[in-house]
């Protein structure tokens, strides 16, 4: 454990939430979201090429070297906590943190190098709720090497120009590169539009081996990655989600007063705020000993995946309440919130199966079913 | 070398020549808490020549680190939590040198332990209620009143003691803070046995009890300012505390769980996991605020620690009476006693449970905390006053 970590976010990572949040302000109004729900997914690949383009977020974790910006996990997490304040609809979670996390560790430079670049978009090809230590492969490699087998819903394939697919071998796990136009990519209709999810169908589609056996390790370093960092972009929902109900409820009036007087609501938001506040402890620590490969960083993203979870829909079911009726509505877009909080409390491990296996890691285990004290 | 680094190599000189002249081994532990005070390495974000070095707060962990390495003796801040949590802060803030050169050292090093005299039957969460009387008589104050729920007071040298000297002005402008001798004849003390069996605090009754002027802390009048500085630290000091990983009431917790499998109940890991992981998110937002404080001063944020302290330490110590089962049935001693310590960890189980209750109680209710960061984070409008503008002695009571 380091107990040295910095929490607080250094200069470097405040000019850059200022570059993306100036960015999605101008570019990603919560109307332009709320039309992705209607069908209008027109913004989402102009904002993904300006992300990934303009401020060189596709390649932000893969080293110069190998093509990419070199920053860190800490970076990273910024981004998110802004992607996630502005319920933006990219695949930034997907591509550049899981895909190019299994890619770097796969060590397979000129594919890494292509997405780095943001030429090209990537996806791990699991179900998206999958827990980093229950990655269970059913697509399976024919002699000549083609693939087949159905992966159901995936975030990120929709908009990937490469499938990263496990593939279930003899001797373990082995990760092929599939070109999307090779597969059949079915969108489905999604808890959470602005991370839609796509079933996946591999009939004989051919594939080149990124990594042999030892695939495993490779994926799922990656969603646990992905697991330590969807902490952050639940901290930015639930930022939103208080920012917003505070203000609202400061300008509404009833009983000729602000209700934000009332001290039912007062001490309801107070909580808000304090939990919201450790939810940042607890990303910022799992962003930290993510980025400096910490022996600590496994018990953090678990840690993290559990709180910031239960944060962001607690915080999203709270502003959706305390807007009364109009919380309710299509028009306003607390709804983006609640459906990216609860799909992202699912996603990567669900916050209980993250505590079973935290248990397991701090020496507090689940004894066996059906014991008896 | 980085300034960060030649701190620490200034500081690792002066800890090596501290122990130099200091064996912790042969020196006795007054004699060498006196000496790293007076070597500024008690407290080293004080002044010089007050226990400090001038330098931000965080640095006291690396000095804190080599001492405990080399088996020098610490201070037990829990033996004097309201002195160097509360008083030192507002000694160092509000008090002249002299108040400074005098009471700073002895509270620091143990030797001096004091209480807070702020509460009163008809004034808690409303602490600017206060009734308790100041009425100056040449250079000194003559006091009267009745203090109630004071921990450590029967241990205590000195008190900060809040008192009315304006009866005549509206509640918060009519204050003063003062320093109180509890070995003046005016002041007496009587245990007040609580929920534990114990009587960790007290009543104090002031009748006619003496205070120079000089033991004044801040201007006549502005005693609620001066009390707020200490009610900020008072809450970052009760809530930010937990240094190490389970190094808090779930600890306990945790323990039992490891040593003892015949507690283990798979319905119940769930509840422990989680609450394992609020006391460790807990802490990290602790050590995010103290790494955001390092430099200011305490702000409304501290509330908030303190609210989840609170609740987490009721939620972990009732789940681990019902973890214990048959065990949790029993209580240790219910024999009155005066602690010398207020522990809040200490005894078993059932102390631990009941106990617990105090802390969303003590230095502000779980309510005004929440009030606090609502009107003074979020910025939401304040509570209506029924109080305000009229003069205190005219308020409906
Ligand atoms: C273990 C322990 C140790 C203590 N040690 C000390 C000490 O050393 N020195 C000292 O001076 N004091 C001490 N106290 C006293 C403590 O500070 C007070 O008890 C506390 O401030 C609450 O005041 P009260 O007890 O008068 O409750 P009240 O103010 O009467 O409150 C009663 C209830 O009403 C609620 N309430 C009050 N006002 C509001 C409001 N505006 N909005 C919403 N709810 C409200 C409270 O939260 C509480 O639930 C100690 C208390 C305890 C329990």
């Amino acid at each position: 454990m380091n107990d040295d970590v910095n929490l607080l976010y250094t200069d470097v990572e405040t000019a850059l939430r200022e570059s993306v949040s100036d960015l999605l302000t101008a570019r990603c109004s919560p109307e332009k979201v709320i039309a992705v729900f209607d069908g209008d997914r027109e913004i989402q690949p102009k904002l993904w090429r300006s992300l990934a383009l303009d401020l060189g977020l596709a390649g932000l974790l893969v080293p110069e070297e190998r093509g990419g910006a070199g920053a860190s996990a800490r970076e990273a997490a910024v981004v998110l906590e802004e992607l996630g304040r502005f319920a933006a609809p990219v695949p930034f979670l997907t591509s550049s943190v899981i895909a190019s996390a299994a890619l770097l560790h796969a060590g397979d430079d000129r594919l890494l190098a292509t997405v780095a670049s943001g030429e090209r978009t990537a996806a791990v090809v699991v179900p998206f709720s999958t827990a980093p230590n229950d990655l269970r492969p059913t697509v399976r490699a024919d002699g000549q090497g083609a693939l087949n087998g159905r992966v159901t819903s995936v975030a990120g394939a929709l908009e990937a120009d490469v499938l990263l697919v496990p593939v279930a071998a003899q001797d373990g796990v082995e990760l092929h590169a599939v070109e999307a136009g090779a597969a059949s990519v079915t969108p489905v209709v999604s808890m959470d539009m602005t991370r839609q999810l796509a079933d996946v169908d591999l009939d004989a589609a051919p594939g080149t081996r990124v990594v042999e056996a030892g695939g495993d390790t490779a994926v799922r370093g990656a969603l646990e990655l992905g697991a330590a960092l969807i902490a952050s972009e639940q901290l930015g929902v639930a930022q939103w989600c208080l920012d917003t109900t505070v203000s609202y409820l400061r300008e509404r009036t009833q009983f000729g007063r602000s209700v934000g007087g009332f001290q039912a609501i007062k001490h309801r938001l107070a909580d808000l705020y304090v939990t919201t506040e450790s939810a940042r402890a607890a990303a910022r620590y799992a962003a930290a000993t993510a980025a400096d490969e910490d022996s600590d960083r496994h018990v953090a993203a678990l840690m993290a995946k559990s709180y910031c979870s239960e944060a962001a829909v607690r915080a999203a079911e709270e502003c959706v309440q305390l807007h009364g009726g109009i919380g309710m509505t299509w028009e306003h877009p607390a709804h983006l919130y609640l459906k990216r909080a609860k799909a992202d409390q699912i996603a990567l491990g669900n916050p209980q199966a993250a505590r079973r296996q935290l248990g397991e890691l701090v020496d507090l285990p689940m004894p066996p079913a059906g014991s008896t004290a | 070398m980085t300034t960060e680094e030649t701190v620490r190599a200034d500081l690792k000189e002066r800890v090596d020549a501290l122990l130099t002249t200091h064996d912790p081994a042969t020196t006795d532990q007054l004699v060498f808490l006196r000496a790293q005070f007076d070597a500024g390495l008690a407290w080293v974000h004080f002044p010089e020549g007050l226990g400090g070095l001038g330098l931000p707060r965080a640095h006291q962990t690396y000095v804190n680190e080599l001492l405990a390495a080399a088996g020098a003796p610490d201070n037990d801040p829990r033996r004097i939590g309201i002195g160097l949590g509360m008083a030192a802060p507002t000694i160092l803030a509000f008090g002249t040198d002299e108040q400074k050169r005098r009471f700073l050292r002895p509270l620091w090093t143990g030797e001096e332990v004091w209480c807070q005299l702020f509460s009163e039957p008809g004034a808690g969460s409303d602490l600017a209620a206060v009734g308790t009387r100041a009425v100056r008589d040449g250079d000194t104050w003559v006091v009267n009143g009745q203090k109630v729920w004071t921990s450590s007071a029967h241990k205590a040298r000195w008190a900060i003691l809040l008192a009315r000297t304006d009866p005549d002005v509206p509640k918060h402008a009519g204050m003063s803070y003062f320093i109180c001798d509890m070995t003046d004849p005016g002041v007496e003390v009587r245990p007040l046995r609580q929920i534990t069996g114990e009587a960790e605090f007290n009543e104090v009754f002031l009748s006619d009890a003496r205070i120079p002027d000089a033991h004044r802390l801040g201007e006549e009048g502005e005693g609620w300012k001066v009390a707020n500085a200490t009610l900020m630290n008072e809450r970052v000091a009760i809530g930010g505390n937990a240094a190490q990983r389970e190094v808090s009431m779930i600890g306990f917790v945790a323990n039992a769980w490891r040593t003892r499998p015949e507690l283990r109940r798979p319905e119940a890991h769930d509840q422990l996991t989680s609450l394992w992981v609020e006391a460790e998110v807990a802490r990290l937002s602790g050590k995010r605020l103290r790494q955001k404080l390092a430099a200011g001063e305490p702000g409304p944020e501290g509330s908030g620690m303190k609210l989840t302290f609170a609740r987490l330490t009721q939620q972990i110590t009732g789940f681990e009476l019902q973890l214990l089962g048959e065990e949790g049935l029993r209580y240790a001693d219910w024999t009155m006693t005066r602690p010398d310590i207020v522990d809040f960890t200490g005894r078993d189980a059932g102390y631990r449970y009941l106990r617990a209750k105090g802390n969303s109680i003590e230095g502000g209710t779980s309510e005004i905390l929440r009030n606090i960061i609502a009107e003074r984070v979020l910025k939401l409008p304040a509570e209506p006053r029924a109080d305000k503008d009229i003069a205190w002695k005219d308020i409906p009571r």
